[in-house]
């Protein structure tokens, strides 16, 4: 009694090891089921999906025009303080003071990528980039600019 | 194709010929230990890379391809690191024990070179007694681990070196009964004479189930003796960190980790000698057109292919298993692995004595 | 240098508390067995553990005084960081704080999005704890098939998300944004494929005979201690207790689903393991049923620019891939709130560790780390 418990002991416990073994020489003989991506060198073919999170942008259309009014909605939103805009007055065609964006100015380091900012624009000024290659020499780089230089605001946006 | 057989005879000609014999056997000596030395350096970086490219696929991986063609060079490059890294000595750790356990462990590591045949009439030290003395010395490499472990005043060593010590002590036993079965059926403890009683068929084939089950212990014993994975528990990473060697660095680091590999290659080469017929081709009884045909091989790619498979086998061990508990690691050596092995001495001994083997 | 002094220092050290023959060694904050910065002083005596002593604050980031500066909107998204792998969960029950303070009802599509949003995390979470326990018992390659898993589902989170660990998915009233058009086909490709796959993790780890010695009749736990140190989630459902938040006290629609509260009663390493894995074939289980139901509606219910929670005391409660997690609130009226409190459950459940592991083996702790399944940053917030 004692042997026969003795030896289907062993007996399931060599089984159960070569099942084992058997699933992990599965894969070795298997080359196709790698799945290691080579990331530096598919740059080209790499996709990121749609929605991700790496970096505000303010999208410029041809006329080197945005939509940002500079109602600083994004800043109060901002949980970091990544987001400073300094904003100047324009004065309108009909003599009037109108409030308008001077500088967006993104701080990068600070940025945790939440997207609550693009929740709370209301004129959808800005959005979330795909880029996700940060990395720069200088802290002071990380520092952004996210309005181009000479652009102003869209004809028709409030 | 490139073959060893001969070469060493032709060698010693020349040389008694040109020289006396004692400068002879000086330029001998001196072409071993160069021929050593670059084997063993040779044999680390293969094995390691053999070691990341097998773990990489089975773990759906690539493994090491960026320097040279698909990662050969990853390994030199490592121990290029390796050498250019300072070695530490901590505090507080025995100085002289410290640098010299690693020492130990790789002279250790060579020792057992001598008597290993890589081919036909390629052999260090043809030693009558082969056999015991690759059992005895191979015993000796727990006394570097428990120096190390000792020496370098580190708890997470200690006990590493400890675990060492029961480890290898106790599984010695069983991997000896299992070397002893092929000494029971071919009456003799050379090396050579191994080889040579498997000229129609490997033990493994000849001797019927037990020379199997002996096989299959030895080869769970080496495992263990060489602290490889499921039995690494002397360098267990999730529990003691790195083990023994956990304050070892640059090159005396890579001389332990070098010297784990090259106890592989030994083993397995062990292994390969005694159940896979070393050099000896596969031959089957008396089919003599097909043995001729498979003496066109050399004999050493049978050699290294027989003892790189068994090296894999070890390697896919490592990489399917987890790692047993120390008190179950002795329940399987003194439960299961002796009482076996010794029932299994019994077996073979009957085989031998009515001559029952093919 | 190597001075007498010191050594006669140190046996002074050992010999005065009467301790002789144990041997303290630290495990972490820097160790390959404590997946982040847990720091363990373990006393031994030889092999034997005579005592586990935790020691936290290595990753103290104070996110709770941090929450009481941010509005209720912002603060969300620090959660994501506290237990970062069911961010989802986090996010979720400040969520559901906030619009239990606010009274919001949250769309029914919002709702079915949620859970399902959860469920893949959960799934997600007990794929990588799988692969990590199996790497703290010395084996390697289970990691590695668990990770591929866990892909797909980080791939199906980024492409609707936006993010794939960190998603800060959930706001107040419902959802950031809606469900992308390819969604429920990925989700229902995930669940063939891991159907498929879920043999493997049986045939390499659950039913291999190394593994069944390490695990059972290991750390064991019984039903009142488990109760008795605040153990939640699987660790307390390995020891019999039922806890199922999502059973107990159903959100969202898990009172419309049907699932099974999976309780294994042996409280051992092996048992707690068994319920993590079959909690992951009852989240597939739930998956199933909402994927192909998703009212058609809002995502996200009109919500004021501004959010003023009343004065008051709000609690709720979800349960994560860890436990029970509780985010409790006090609100003076502003905009902020006053005092914010996370009842974290791999606390509770590390608690329960030197309880467990006295008596056992080096080895064995580490698998009962592994079996807590411990996110340390959930456990310092």
């Amino acid at each position: 009694m004692f042997i026969k418990e003795y030896l289907t002991d062993i007996y399931k416990g060599t089984k159960s090891l070569l099942t084992g073994m058997k699933r992990t020489g599965y894969y070795f003989v298997r080359p196709r089921e790698i799945i290691t991506e080579q990331y530096p060198d598919n740059r080209e073919t790499l996709v990121m999906a749609e929605r991700f999170r790496g970096e505000v942008v303010m999208p410029h259309d041809a006329n080197n025009e945005h939509a940002c009014t500079g109602c600083t909605a994004c800043e109060l939103a901002c949980p970091n303080a990544t987001i400073k805009i300094i904003t100047k007055f324009d004065i309108t065609p009909e003599g009037k003071k109108k409030k308008a964006l001077d500088t967006f100015v993104y701080h990068l380091e600070l940025c945790t990528m939440c997207g609550l900012c693009v929740e709370a624009c209301p004129t959808a000024a800005i959005k979330m980039g795909q880029n996700f290659e940060h990395s720069v020499y200088d802290r002071s780089q990380l520092t952004k600019k996210l309005n181009n230089p000479g652009s102003k605001i869209r004809e028709g946006v409030e | 194709m490139f073959s060893l057989e001969g070469i060493t005879k032709s060698l010693q000609d020349w040389l008694y010929l040109n020289f006396n014999p004692t400068w002879a056997l000086v330029i001998e000596c001196l072409i071993v230990i160069v021929l050593a030395i670059a084997l063993f350096a040779f044999l680390g970086l293969v094995l390691v890379l053999m070691e990341r490219k097998v773990a990489a696929h089975m773990q759906i991986r690539l493994g090491p391809n960026r320097v040279g063609p698909k990662g050969m060079f990853q390994t030199a490059a490592d121990t290029l690191k390796l050498i250019m890294k300072e070695g530490l000595t901590p505090d507080g750790a025995d100085k002289f024990l410290f640098n010299l356990a690693p020492f130990v462990v790789m002279i250790v590591a060579m020792l057992i070179l001598a008597p290993i045949a890589f081919a036909k009439g390629f052999q260090i030290w043809d030693i009558n007694i082969g056999v015991l003395y690759v059992s005895a010395i191979s015993s000796l490499s727990v006394i570097g681990i428990l120096m190390a472990g000792w020496a370098s005043n580190n708890k997470y060593s200690l006990l590493g070196a400890m675990r060492s010590g029961a480890q290898i002590v106790s599984y010695e036993l069983s991997a000896g009964i299992s070397i002893l079965c092929i000494v029971v059926l071919s009456g003799s403890l050379s090396i050579n004479e191994i080889i040579a009683s498997q000229q129609n068929g490997w033990w493994l084939f000849k001797g019927h189930i037990p020379v199997i089950i002996a096989f299959v212990i030895f080869m769970i014993a080496v495992t263990a003796e060489t602290n490889r994975a499921p039995f690494d528990l002397a360098e267990a990473e999730s529990e003691l960190t790195a083990g023994f060697h956990t304050e070892y660095s640059g090159m005396k680091f890579a001389l332990f980790f070098l010297a784990e590999y090259i106890n592989i290659f030994i083993v397995c080469a062990i292994g390969a000698t005694l159940f896979l017929g070393g050099w000896m081709p596969f031959h089957i009884g008396n089919w003599q057109d097909f043995n001729h045909i498979m003496d066109y091989i050399p004999s050493s790619i049978w050699f290294f292919g027989k003892t790189f498979f068994l090296i894999f086998l070890i390697m896919w061990f490592r990489w399917t298993f987890p790692r047993l508990r120390v008190d179950q690691l002795l329940n399987l050596e003194w439960k299961y692995l002796l009482p076996i092995s010794l029932f299994n001495l019994l077996l073979v001994t009957v085989i031998a004595i009515f001559g029952w083997h093919f | 240098m190597y001075t007498e002094t010191q050594i006669i220092k140190d046996t002074t050290q050992f010999s005065s508390n009467g301790h002789e023959g144990e041997l303290v060694i630290n495990v972490g904050p820097q160790h390959p067995a404590t997946h982040g910065v847990l720091h363990l002083v373990i006393t031994l005596n030889g092999e034997t553990i005579k005592k586990v002593e935790p020691h936290l604050g290595y990753i103290h980031r104070s996110i709770e005084k941090m929450c009481e500066s941010l509005t209720y909107r912002q603060f969300i998204y620090v959660t994501s960081r506290m237990d970062y792998l069911s961010a989802h969960m986090n996010n979720h029950a400040c969520a559901m704080t906030v619009e239990k303070g606010l009274q919001i009802e949250v769309p029914p599509r919002a709702q079915y999005i949620r859970v399902i949003m959860d469920e893949l995390t959960r799934i997600a979470s007990h794929e990588l704890w799988w692969g990590a326990m199996a790497m703290d018992l010395g084996a390697f390659t289970p990691f590695f098939y668990a990770f591929r898993e866990r892909e797909t589902i980080n791939d199906i989170m980024e492409e609707t998300c936006g993010a794939r660990l960190t998603m800060n998915y959930m706001v107040p009233g419902g959802v950031m944004a809606d469900i992308h058009p390819l969604f429920q086909q990925k989700v229902k490709d995930f669940i063939k494929l891991f159907k498929s796959k879920i043999d493997e993790y049986d045939e390499l780890v659950t039913g291999n005979i190394i593994f069944q010695n390490r695990m059972k009749g290991v750390g064991l736990l019984s039903k009142e201690d488990a109760i008795s140190y605040g153990c939640s989630g699987p660790v307390a459902r390995g020891s019999g207790v039922s806890c199922d938040i999502r059973k107990l006290y159903p959100y969202e629609v898990y009172d419309k689903v049907a699932f099974d509260e999976v309780l294994e009663n042996e409280g051992d390493s092996f048992a707690r393991y068994m319920v993590r894995v079959r909690e992951m074939h009852q989240s597939i289980r739930i998956i199933e049923q909402l994927i192909d139901n998703i009212p058609e509606g809002d995502f996200q219910a009109k919500t004021k620019a501004v959010l003023k929670l009343p004065k008051g005391e709000f609690y709720t409660r979800v349960e994560t891939a860890r436990g029970e997690l509780g985010v409790y609130i006090v609100s003076e009226g502003g905009t902020t709130p006053y005092r914010i409190k996370f009842r974290s459950p791999g606390f509770s459940n590390l608690s329960a560790l030197d309880h467990m592991a006295r008596g056992s083996k080096i080895g064995d702790l580490m698998a009962m780390m592994g079996t807590l399944d411990l996110v340390i940053p959930d456990i310092d917030r």
